[in-house]
C-alpha cells in the first residue's frame, strides 16, 4: 500500500486532477444545457416542449458508455464516410460532450420539476401586475424553485463526477484509467482500487460539505 | 354613495370561453361604468371566476370582445402586459410572492416596470400598508402573516401599480370567518374612494351593502342583473330565486 502511494501517488493525484477537470467542463456545459432544456420544457410552446422531451428521453435511454463510444469513434467515422469531413475529437472533447449531454438531460428534468413544484398562482400574480413571462419567471418563480432544486442538483453533480470514470474507456487519462495502468505494472489491484475509492470518497464528501453550507446560507437569508 | 360618472370602463360583448370541448362562458355581454362596483354571484362552476380571469386574460378568450379603457383585451396582438398594469387583481389564495417580504411584494412591479424609482415605490408602499392597517408588517414574510393580513397585503400590492380597475376573485373564500371582516372593510373603503371594482364573491352581505350592481351567473351566462335591492329582495328568474334560497 505505502509502496503504491509513494511510487504512484503523484501520478494518481494528477489523474484525479484530470477527473476534476473533465467533471468541471461536463458540469459547466451540462448546466447550460439543463437550463436551456429545463426552461423550454415549461414554456407555453409545444415545439420547444417536444424538443426538450425528445432530448431527455434520448439521453436517458442510452447508456453513457454507448454514448461515449458513439461520440468518440462513431461521429468522426460517420463524418468522414458520409460527409467526407476529416476530424478527430480528443478524449477530453468527446468526454466533455458526453458528460454535458448526459448531465444536461438530468439537470433539465430537475429544473422542470423544480419550476413545476411552485404554485402556479405565483406566476399568475406576477403576470396580473403586468410583468412579462420571463420577468415573472426570473423574479418570482425561479428564486423559489432553485431552493427546492439544490439537493437534487448537488446529487447530480456527484453523479456526474463519478460518471467521469466511464470515460476511461475512450482513453481519457482520468483516475480509473490511470489506476488500470498502475495495476498493469504492479499487479496490486486490491491496494490500488482501495486507494482510488478513498480518493473519490474524499472529493465527494468535500463537495457535499460545500453544498450543505450553501444550502444553509440560502435558508438563512430567505427565512423560509 | 359617491357620484358616479358615466364612462364605460369595461365593455364585454358576447364573451365565449371553451375549455377543450366544454363551454364555460356562453356569450356574456355587459358594460361596467367608471367607479362602479359590480359583484358577480352564482353557484360554483357557473363561470364567474373564468369571466373575471378573461378580463386580464389570465384565461385566453375563445370568442367575443373585451375592451377595457381602450385596450382590446381580446386582441391577440395586444401587449397584454401593458393593459394589465392598469388592472389590479386579488386572488382567492392571495398568491403573495413567498420569496420576498411584504415591502418587496409591493415594490416589485412598480420598480421592475419603471413606474417609480425605488424610493418612490417604497414611500408609496408604506403609505398603502398604512391604509390597509399593516404598517408594522413591512419586513415580515408572507409565511408569517395570517390569512386576513395576507389578503390585505395582496390588495395593497395590486394598488401599488395605481390601477384604475380592481378585480377580486373570491377574496374572502379562503379566510377563517373572523378574518373576513378586515378584508371586506378594506374593500369597502376602496369602493368608497371611487375604484372601479368587479368582485366575484360569496359574501352576499357585502354584495348587498357595497355593490352598485349585482350579476347573477349560472351555467356560463348572466341570468339576471340589477341593483342589490332588485336581486336580493325581488329576484325574478327562478334560478336566481333558487340560488338565493340556498345561500341566504
Amino acid at each position: 500500500m505505502t509502496q503504491i502511494i509513494t511510487t504512484y501517488g503523484s501520478l494518481l493525484l494528477s489523474a484525479m486532477g484530470q477527473t476534476l477537470l473533465l467533471a468541471l467542463w461536463g458540469l459547466l456545459f451540462g448546466c447550460i444545457l439543463g437550463v436551456i432544456f429545463g426552461l423550454s420544457s415549461v414554456v407555453d410552446n409545444k415545439l420547444s416542449r417536444a424538443i426538450s422531451v425528445i432530448y431527455v428521453n434520448l439521453i436517458r435511454g442510452v447508456p453513457m458508455i454507448v454514448l461515449a463510444f458513439f461520440v468518440f469513434y462513431g461521429i468522426p467515422y460517420g463524418a468522414r464516410t458520409i460527409f467526407g469531413l476529416r476530424f478527430v475529437l480528443t478524449s477530453l472533447q468527446a468526454g466533455t460532450i458526453c458528460l454535458a449531454l448526459n448531465c444536461g438531460a438530468y439537470m433539465s428534468e430537475i429544473i422542470r420539476a423544480g419550476i413545476q413544484s411552485i404554485d402556479p398562482g405565483q406566476m399568475e400574480a406576477a403576470r396580473s401586475l403586468g410583468l412579462s413571462y420571463w420577468r415573472s419567471m426570473f423574479r418570482v418563480v425561479l428564486p423559489q424553485a432553485i431552493k427546492n432544486m439544490i439537493p437534487s442538483i448537488v446529487n447530480q453533480f456527484i453523479i456526474t463526477l463519478k460518471d467521469t470514470s466511464i470515460l476511461s474507456v475512450i482513453g481519457f487519462p482520468e483516475l480509473v484509467n490511470k489506476a488500470q495502468n498502475v495495476i498493469a505494472i504492479t499487479f496490486k489491484s486490491f491496494e490500488t482500487w482501495a486507494i482510488v475509492a478513498v480518493m473519490y470518497l474524499i472529493v465527494i464528501l468535500a463537495l457535499q460539505q460545500v453544498a450543505n453550507a450553501l444550502e444553509r446560507s440560502l435558508k438563512r437569508d430567505r427565512k423560509k | 354613495m359617491t357620484v358616479r360618472s358615466k364612462n364605460v370602463k369595461i365593455h364585454v360583448e358576447n364573451l365565449v370561453k371553451n375549455f377543450g370541448h366544454t363551454q364555460v362562458l356562453k356569450g356574456i355581454t355587459t358594460d361596467i361604468l367608471e367607479g362602479e362596483v359590480v359583484c358577480v354571484i352564482g353557484p360554483s362552476g357557473s363561470g364567474k371566476s373564468t369571466f373575471l380571469r378573461c378580463m386580464n386574460r389570465l384565461e385566453d378568450i375563445t370568442m367575443g370582445d373585451i375592451i377595457i379603457d381602450g385596450y382590446h383585451i381580446s386582441d391577440k396582438k395586444l401587449n397584454i402586459n401593458k393593459a394589465r398594469e392598469n388592472i389590479g387583481m386579488v386572488f382567492q389564495h392571495f398568491n403573495l410572492f413567498a420569496n420576498m417580504n411584504v415591502l418587496r411584494n409591493l415594490m416589485l412591479a412598480p420598480v421592475d416596470l419603471k413606474k417609480a424609482t425605488k424610493e418612490e415605490a417604497k414611500e408609496n408602499a408604506l403609505k398603502l400598508l398604512e391604509t390597509v392597517g399593516l404598517s408594522d408588517k413591512a419586513d415580515s414574510y408572507p409565511s408569517q402573516l395570517s390569512g386576513g393580513q395576507k389578503q390585505r397585503v395582496a390588495i395593497a400590492r395590486a394598488l401599488a401599480m395605481n390601477p384604475d380597475i380592481m378585480l377580486f376573485d373570491e377574496p374572502t373564500s379562503a379566510l377563517d370567518p373572523e378574518m373576513v371582516g378586515e378584508v371586506l372593510s378594506v374593500m369597502k373603503q376602496l369602493a368608497k374612494d371611487g375604484m372601479t371594482m368587479v368582485v366575484v364573491t360569496h359574501e352576499m352581505g357585502f354584495a348587498r351593502e357595497v355593490a352598485d350592481r349585482v350579476l347573477f351567473m349560472d351555467d356560463g351566462v348572466i341570468v339576471e342583473e340589477g341593483t342589490p335591492e332588485e336581486i336580493f329582495s325581488n329576484p325574478k328568474n327562478p334560478r336566481t330565486i333558487d340560488f338565493l334560497n340556498k345561500v341566504l
